[in-house]
């Protein structure tokens, strides 16, 4: 099929694995993040590391929207949601994230709180104009990829004059949390995380374009290759990564040029900065307090900022202590070194965040690679 | 209302006004014992099931019971929307329970029928609904011979549930039963996947993604009855449907206490399913189906199975998908396309769509 079955030719496949492992140096390992939870699960849905010499070793980042999110940010949205006047709007796999309470917005929707699942963000406004009566709230998270439709909906409401429809904006920032991987005092304290090169994701990428991403080769002196996110656009830019780090190279690689260019797409981005700003900080589930990582809604377009109609309180609750989420996104662990991974911590009954999305590093390793730790 | 023996016939003096099926809608009433109620089973019910142990009007129905052993199944239908490309709800009603039948090698031979209304619901919608359950059970050569009707105030149903339960009969000397299925066994499906869900999907309210695919709903106890005679030793039936084929294998496995091995490029789909779930972020695996079985049969049998099954109009795109396998842990694992292996795992809740 077009734009399908091309990206996941098993014979194109084997013949870049059979480059890879022709190209890899037997004497030195790779460590390579692929920071998007998009690549991980293509990784794990396809089976990427069978293809793999057992010197290549991928490591999930913090890429995923769900994941990062902290308990305080739901519990926020849970508490909103358990106001009666208001209609709590989400995108689907936000529902089942487990706060510290054990609750969740699919519980509390289950207990009578009016939740919609939304597929688009502009559902979000059809349902505030049929019901004028009620407060909507867009629970808006995400990285870039899903920040230009919250602008727009902004925009959208501030000229119809809506004045029940609101956001409840959580995006963040893919660079900021690759610079906080790299350098941040807290990862160090879990220790070393050997990083010899990043996937970078290529959703996030056609907005934000391949620029972004230099200084961390520089800076860094790490290699990143922007991907698709088929299997074979994965194993291709694993091909390209390992190129760079055995010639010593440290550069930004568009492996996804069908849709990624150097400078991103600009009208999204200028849409993006008339409504948002950045945020000084804003804490990541498992990463903490990530400096200039996330977007707040500007001034200009306040009526319809939920943290200030509904004054929103800053809430900071930390993860279940049995829970390695922490260390697990930031590549420093495997989802089967946690303790409670597979027993207490399944995907139907989440703790940490990495169980809960089918993006997640815990659930995707669990669904659909757990029969390699029983071979 | 006049009983002359088996036959029953509303009395023209009966000062009744007939029932609206343009516009009128269902009331409380229509579900209250009264005479609105008899009006409704007169005038729609018996009308469109029609049949000698319905008419009788008993809260029974009494029938012969023929030699082997009796199999019954029931199954309650909420789906929406109601209408649906390919079907409906009472479509959907017969050919579910019978299939739930079917699927242990018998031949279904009779069903029954509980409707819970939503006061408010069109009496045209429900007709429609009545009379396109009439013509699958016709189709399909079964007797709705016994029902129940119930009204549920407004805003406490969703328009309409129907529970049916169907029963049937398994002939002498037939094992068919998930735990049969042995290491070393095929795995073979009747046709493409997902068919029905995606024609669910693709009318749901905030979705609006256009596709010409419609739901495959269908009894499939004749398909069955052709298996049966061709390889009389299969081993498992089971209609992958709620869940889809993903869900099926796992609960075959864990039945049987085996493990499963599939191999992805031999799965039947469509190309507007795949696109529909790479748009959702859904796996076509978990997609329901209505209209389609999974069977597993001892390998030398598989090729006279497929056969069989191919040359039948309702397995027409049958494939063998795949083999039973020795696996403590009854995984069902997948070889991939790309030449790598995974999980084909339970599903956790339901599918939600990925964000991004």
């Amino acid at each position: 099929m077009k734009y399908i079955d091309e990206f996941r030719d098993g014979g194109l496949a084997k013949k870049i694995a059979a480059r890879i492992v022709r190209e890899v140096d037997p004497r030195r390992h790779y460590h390579l993040m692929e920071f998007c939870g998009g690549h991980t699960h293509a990784i794990s849905r396809y089976g990427i590391p069978d293809l793999l010499p057992s010197n290549v070793h991928m490591i999930h980042g913090p890429g995923c929207p769900v994941c990062v999110l902290p308990i305080g940010r739901i519990e926020n949205a849970i508490q909103l949601a358990q106001q009666a006047e208001v209609i709590l709007c989400s995108y689907g796999d936000m529902l089942r994230v487990p706060t510290h309470r054990g609750m969740s917005l699919l519980k509390i929707k289950a207990q009578g709180a009016d939740i919609r699942m939304i597929y688009s963000s502009t559902d979000a406004i059809k349902i505030a104009q049929q019901n004028p009566q009620r407060q909507v709230v867009f629970l808006a998270i995400g990285f870039e990829t899903t920040t230009p439709p919250s602008a727009i909906v902004i925009k959208q409401a501030q000229a119809l004059g809506l004045t029940n429809f609101s956001v409840f904006c959580n995006h963040v920032l893919t660079p900021s949390a690759i610079s906080h991987i790299l350098q941040s005092p807290e990862v160090r304290q879990f220790g070393w995380v050997p990083l010899d090169g990043f996937i970078g994701p290529a959703h996030v990428s056609a907005v934000i374009g391949s620029r972004p991403y230099e200084y961390f080769a520089e800076e860094f002196q790490k290699p990143v290759v922007i991907a698709g996110f088929e299997p074979l656009d994965v194993m291709q830019a694993i091909l390209m990564l390992i190129r760079q780090i055995n010639e010593g190279r440290a550069q930004v690689e568009n492996e996804f040029t069908r849709a990624v260019t150097y400078q991103g797409n600009l009208k999204a981005q200028h849409l993006v900065a008339e409504v948002f700003e950045l945020r000084r900080a804003f804490e990541w589930r498992g990463l903490g307090w990530v400096p200039y990582s996330a977007l707040r809604i500007k001034a200009a377009f306040s009526d319809f900022d939920a943290e200030k109609r509904f004054q929103i309180p800053a809430l900071s609750i930390a993860d279940n202590k049995a829970c390695e989420c922490g260390a697990i996104l930031r590549g420093i662990k495997h989802p089967k070194d946690c303790k409670i991974f597979g027993t207490v911590c399944t995907p139907d009954n989440p703790i940490g965040s990495c169980m809960v999305s089918s993006e997640g590093a815990c659930a995707a390793y669990y669904s659909y690679g757990r029969f390699r730790q029983t071979a | 209302m006049i009983s002359t023996g088996n036959q029953v016939k509303v009395s023209k003096t009966a000062y009744i006004r007939p029932l609206d099926f343009k516009k009128g809608r269902v009331e409380m009433a229509h579900g209250g014992g009264g005479r609105m109620m008899m009006q409704l089973i007169d005038s729609l019910f018996l009308t469109a099931f029609d049949n000698d142990m319905l008419r009788q009007m008993n809260d029974q129905a009494c029938f012969a019971v023929p030699a082997g052993r009796m199999v019954m199944s029931t199954d309650s239908h909420v789906v929406s929307p109601l209408f649906f490309p390919g079907g409906d709800i009472g479509s959907l009603s017969v050919h579910g329970t019978l299939n739930d039948v079917a699927m242990s090698g018998a031949r279904p031979l009779y069903l029954s029928a509980s409707f819970i209304l939503e006061e408010g619901f069109p009496l045209a919608d429900l007709k429609r609904i009545v009379e396109s359950m009439a013509k699958a059970a016709q189709q399909a050569g079964v007797s709705i011979i016994t029902g129940d009707t119930k009204v549920v105030e407004q805003g406490k149903g969703d328009g309409i549930f129907i529970t049916t339960t169907g029963v049937g009969v398994v002939p002498e000397g037939l094992q068919i039963s998930a735990e049969r299925a042995q290491p070393g066994d095929k795995i073979l499906v009747s046709g493409t996947l997902g068919d029905h869900g995606i024609a669910i999907l693709s009318l749901r309210e905030n979705l609006t993604f256009h596709t010409t695919i419609q739901s495959d709903t269908a009894s499939l106890h004749e398909l069955v009855t052709c298996m049966i005679e061709a390889v009389p030793t299969i081993h498992v039936l089971r209609d992958p449907t709620r869940g889809g084929l993903a869900t099926t294998l796992n609960e075959i496995a864990r039945q049987a206490g085996v493990g499963m091995m599939v191999y992805e490029n031999k799965l039947p789909i469509r190309e507007q399913v795949r696109a529909a779930c790479e748009f959702l972020g859904f796996d076509p695996l978990y997609i329901a189906n209505e209209g389609k079985l999974v069977a597993i049969c001892p390998a030398a049998a598989a090729e006279t199975l497929l056969q069989t099954m191919q040359a039948h109009p309702l397995g027409s795109e049958a494939a063998v998908i795949g083999e039973v396998i020795e696996d403590s842990h009854h995984f069902v694992q997948m070889e991939t396309s790309f030449g790598g292996q995974r999980v084909v795992d339970w599903l956790s809740g339901e599918q939600l769509p990925r964000i991004c």
